[in-house]
């Protein structure tokens, strides 16, 4: 894994001195960094470090008490989530949320839906514009499912498929948003290592095709083999960035996780 | 909840022809409208604490929960038909009849409410079935209930009683009464220019208590400990050795209860009912219990005192026709300005 | 559980599940053309079929007691109600339990138009109808569809009673005593109504004799809508719904529906997935409510007098009841609903009183054994056959070991 990525890239999300506090918990307490576009940067920290919390906010799930969060430049406070998602950040679920009674090319469906532009009038009346969007909706739908590896499962209703199949698919729904950056929450959980090298390659694909990586992971092992660099969350601050050689030495890091290095199987 | 054509009105107004006056009527019969609103609203806040309890542990609406009220009416009816004086009386004559009936009231709607659980709710909830299915179940549930109390003739009918217990059955979709029992209002003392009486009292003081008790038993017994641990985080409570089953099935003991005493005082001060009358009682006691916020006891004892005082204003402003349309307009403004309530929701966890 | 509970539940289930197996073997041995001309004909050949029933007057379920062209009537008005009101409760999910409002709106606003304070013709009183009730659900939806959905049903409950109770006490509207003479819409042909009225005559059949043979006695006069003969109306607004269908199938085969479905099945993460969920429950609100005061106005011109009592929140449960137990999620489904919950009433006519408590017991066992209803939704009927193939190969796999 390259450690020499440009790191001069333009910062295509910034998280400026970012806190969140629920009444008397502060889950983020003056966090910033940014993600630069064009890499993937992993996400890291122990349990209750608050990474799910800044996950949710830089999506809009959740207001920032104080700070500010910008997207290729824009604020994104108080926008509404699908409007967030319009602007160019996708993101998939820990605990996988598809459209259990759609078909799996109706799910990628959904996500290539953001960009149309025709509505109901068009759909009644068949309108060559509704028949265009729909066929390129299709399309690029089925390309898709074909990237993430699962074209043969196009038809079958999401709940049918094997967990696998889910992560993909929940990958190939969220890229069918046209996103800039793809946040990726814990895609690897439940993955056995074969499983969890593909997903490595896959990200990989994802990230040479041009889009921007944003990875939450538990497994060391998956964050030090495909992320260009790392942040890492402790009690809700951040507690070091760098590359992934720096972070392993780091004694911060280290400390933190408690041995982190002998974490060879973890998943 | 199937409708009632129309509750008997309940509000005393001095009658002016000149509607430009509206004004000044309210101010005119301020006091009578406000203390007999607070009446009425305890009677709102006992129904809604049967629909916040519920609500607040299981997020269900329960929409049988009306004709629990309603049965607890028919066992009030049916007590003083049974043993009441049968003719107009004061408060003092009857009030040996009126505990039996209060107390049997609350065991009515008890045990109703205990049957819509078992055989409405329990497999949903133990299937995790979605709020739709539920929600219908419960809709089912009322129907029926309201149903099977407007066939009672016929399905007495069946076992042979009709005449036996024709003064409980005949004329089953009509207003029933309490057997010619009339309890006439004695005047006793006055709070600005309206001379409260002592069914006011009785009727607010009845409701107060059975708040206090409940408030009571949520927040100090063990068993309201596990209906607030169950509504917090069902699987913790259950591995805390909390049986959700029973603490479910208190829930809507409890709620019942509270809908039997409604009931009871209800009927003393209307005197009558009908096997559709939980249908507009259950839409403005759910009213009042969101307005309060939904989960909380004290908002709901809240919602329906406001509920009760702002009908009465209302139908002295715009005409006791629209008195009913008070409760939904209110219940939009509230969902409009403040969904979580005046006092807020307390639902076990923080909802997104 | 207990074993009598056990042995009943099992008993409703297996009824159940019998009644859509011989439906659905029956379904299966019809031959289906596979070609697209032939699915056409076949097509064809049902709406055919559809149209000529009060005509034909088939033995077993034609109702005694009760003209059969105005039962079939009132199943096409509530399947109309049941495939609109399946928009809002089956695809997006949004439970209406004030949809007698929507048919009262409609139903009204024709009332008043065409006899109450003006006299328009009913075809230019209907778009505004149409018009008014969609307005007024966008009014009742643009607050309330932001809210916990739980609370989504109570405001429609207490909507539908609100409407309810304006026309009741409103006296511009009639108040209690309702509109009269609402007119019916115009008549094709010379001298209607009359005996030599519309443009030409068309038989129906008598099975007096035990075969079927022309009746000397009844014509329907084409096209003449009078006050005996309602089979005209009939065919009016059997083309309502052929028409509303169509429009269904082309909404919801494209992003609104794929919205819809999203909307209903996980609101939260739709909306992550970039769908504006608020705009499109906003748009199954108004598309319910353009279809429920459609059916309404019809309903106006119909029965040429409308008052508040035909406007009950019963009313209301019944039409839920009919898209329940039909399937919800399918609109043949919600038009089998709708049909049963109008036709069952008027067939079984001595049962009338029983009628409330039949459905209400049907909703309690349909929920606790079959919420998917009679005609589950096309992803439910897949994912419950892919559950069963997997049975089969588990089966298979015990075999070997």
């Amino acid at each position: 894994m390259s450690s020499d990525v440009v790191s001069a890239g333009k910062a295509l999300l910034e998280l400026d001195h970012v806190t969140i506090k629920f009444g008397g918990l502060t889950a983020l307490d003056d966090v910033s960094f940014d993600i630069k576009e064009g890499e993937i940067l992993g996400l890291i920290g122990p349990n209750g470090a608050g990474k799910t919390t800044c996950f949710n906010v830089m999506t809009g799930v959740y207001q920032a008490t104080s700070g500010a969060i910008r997207f290729d430049g824009r604020p994104l406070a108080k926008l509404q989530r699908h409007k967030i998602t319009k602007l160019g950040i996708a993101r998939t679920f820990q605990n996988i949320r598809l459209f259990r009674s759609m078909s799996a090319l109706d799910n990628v469906m959904v996500g290539a839906d953001v960009h149309s532009k025709v509505g109901i009038l068009n759909a009644l009346f068949r309108t060559p514009r509704h028949r265009h969007t729909e066929a390129a909706a299709e399309q690029k739908a089925r390309e898709l499912l074909d990237f993430v590896g699962i074209s043969g499962r196009a038809d079958e209703l999401a709940s049918n498929l094997s967990y696998g199949d889910q992560r993909r698919l929940e990958i190939a729904r969220a890229l069918a948003t046209g996103p800039k950056l793809l946040c990726l929450d814990e895609p690897a959980a439940g993955f056995n290592p074969a499983e969890k090298r593909q997903l490595m390659d896959l990200i990989r694909r994802v990230r040479d095709i041009g889009y921007t990586v944003l990875l939450i992971e538990h497994d060391m092992r998956l964050v030090m083999g495909v992320t260009d660099r790392i942040v890492v969350l402790e009690f809700g601050r951040k507690i070091a960035e760098g590359t992934p050689a720096e972070i392993r030495d780091n004694p911060a890091v280290i400390a933190a996780y408690l041995g982190v290095e002998e974490d060879a199987d973890a998943s | 909840m199937p409708p009632a054509a129309g509750t008997p009105d309940d509000a005393v107004r001095p009658d002016t022809g000149d509607r430009g006056s509206l004004v000044d009527d309210l101010i005119h019969s301020f006091f009578a409208l406000t203390i007999q609103g607070i009446a009425l609203g305890a009677v709102y806040a006992l129904i809604a604490l049967g629909y916040t309890l519920v609500y607040g542990v299981l997020r269900l609406i329960n929409f049988a929960h009306s004709e629990v009220f309603m049965y607890g009416t028919f066992a009030t009816a049916w007590i003083f038909v049974l043993i009441g004086p049968g003719k107009d009386t004061h408060l003092g004559n009857v009030v040996g009849v009126l505990i039996v009936a209060f107390v049997a009231s609350m065991i009515m709607s008890g045990l109703i409410a205990l049957v819509v659980e078992r055989i409405a709710y329990r497999r949903l909830i133990r299937n995790r079935a979605p709020s739709l299915i539920m929600l219908i179940s419960a809709i089912g549930a009322s129907i029926t209930l309201s149903e099977l109390m407007g066939q009672r003739a016929a399905i007495s009918d069946w076992f042979g009683l009709r005449d036996n217990l024709s003064d409980y059955v005949s004329h089953p979709r009509d207003t029933y009464g309490m057997g010619g029992t009339t309890v006439n209002p004695t005047q006793l003392f006055k709070i600005g220019d309206y001379r409260i009486t002592d069914i006011d009292i009785v009727v607010i003081v009845a409701a107060i208590l059975m708040m206090v008790g409940l408030d009571f038993f949520v927040r100090k017994t063990k068993f309201g400990r596990g209906m607030r641990a169950v509504a917090q985080d069902p699987e913790s409570a259950a591995l805390m050795g909390v049986n959700s089953q029973r603490i479910v099935q208190l829930t809507f003991l409890l709620g019942g209860i509270m809908a039997g005493a409604a009931a009871c005082l209800y009927m003393l001060r209307i005197g009558v009912t009908k096997p559709n009358v939980g249908f507009i009682l259950g839409l403005k006691a759910f009213t009042a219990a969101v307005m309060g916020g939904i989960g909380n006891l004290r908002g709901a004892l809240l919602g329906g005192l406001i509920l009760g005082v702002a009908e009465n204003y209302g139908s002295a402003l715009v005409g006791t026709q629209w008195k009913d349309a008070v409760a939904f307009v209110l219940l939009i403004l509230i969902l409009l300005v403040r969904p979580s309530g005046i006092l807020g929701e307390v639902l076990g966890k923080a909802r997104a | 559980m207990s074993t009598a509970g056990t042995a009943t539940s099992n008993l409703v289930r297996s009824g159940l599940q019998s009644f859509h197996d011989v439906s659905s073997s029956l379904w299966a041995r019809v031959p289906k053309p596979k070609t697209k001309k032939g699915k056409a004909a076949w097509i064809v050949v049902g709406v055919v079929i559809a149209y000529a029933l009060p005509l034909i007057n088939l033995p077993v379920i034609t109702t005694t007691g009760s003209d059969m062209a105005s039962v079939l009537y009132d199943c096409i008005g509530y399947a109309i109600v049941a495939v609109g009101l399946n928009i809002v409760i089956g695809y997006a999910g949004l439970l209406d339990l004030g949809y007698v409002g929507f048919y009262a709106v409609g139903a009204y606003t024709v009332g008043t138009l065409t006899s109450e304070h003006w006299h328009w013709p009913f075809f230019l009183a209907l778009p505004v109808a149409v018009v008014v009730t969609m307005v007024s659900g966008v009014l009742l939806g643009a607050p309330t569809l932001r809210v916990r959905g739980d609370y989504l049903a109570i405001v429609t409950l207490g909507f539908g009673e609100i409407v309810r109770i304006v026309i009741t006490y409103t006296d511009w509207l009639g108040a209690a005593t309702g509109i009269k003479a609402i007119p019916a819409p115009p008549s094709i042909g010379p001298n209607p109504p009359g005996p030599d009225g519309g443009l030409f005559d068309i038989a129906h059949l008598t099975w007096a004799n035990g075969y079927p043979e022309v009746d000397p006695t009844k014509k329907t006069q084409f096209l003449v809508f009078g006050v005996i003969d309602i089979v005209p109306f009939y065919w009016l607004l059997l083309t309502v719904l052929v028409l509303i269908i169509v429009g269904d199938r082309l909404i919801k085969a494209s992003r609104v529906g794929r919205a819809w479905e999203a909307t209903r099945e996980d609101e939260d993460a739709a909306e992550v997935m970039g769908v504006p969920t608020f705009k499109y429950k906003l748009l199954a609100f108004a598309m319910g409510a353009f279809i429920g005061g459609l059916s309404g106005a019809f309903f106006a011109t119909r029965q040429g007098y409308i008052s508040p009592t035909s406007f009950t929140a019963m009313l209301s449960e019944m039409f839920v009841a009919a898209v329940i137990i039909g399937g919800a999620g399918n609109r043949w489904g919600a038009i089998v609903g709708g049909v049963l919950v109008a036709y069952l009433p008027e067939r079984f006519r001595n049962f009338a009183d029983w009628r409330m408590l039949v459905f209400g017991i049907a909703l309690l066992l349909l929920t606790t054994f079959r919420p998917q209803g009679i005609f589950p939704a096309r992803a439910t009927r897949r994912a419950v056959r892919a559950e069963q193939k997997i049975h089969e190969l588990e089966g298979e796999n015990v075999d070997v070991i």
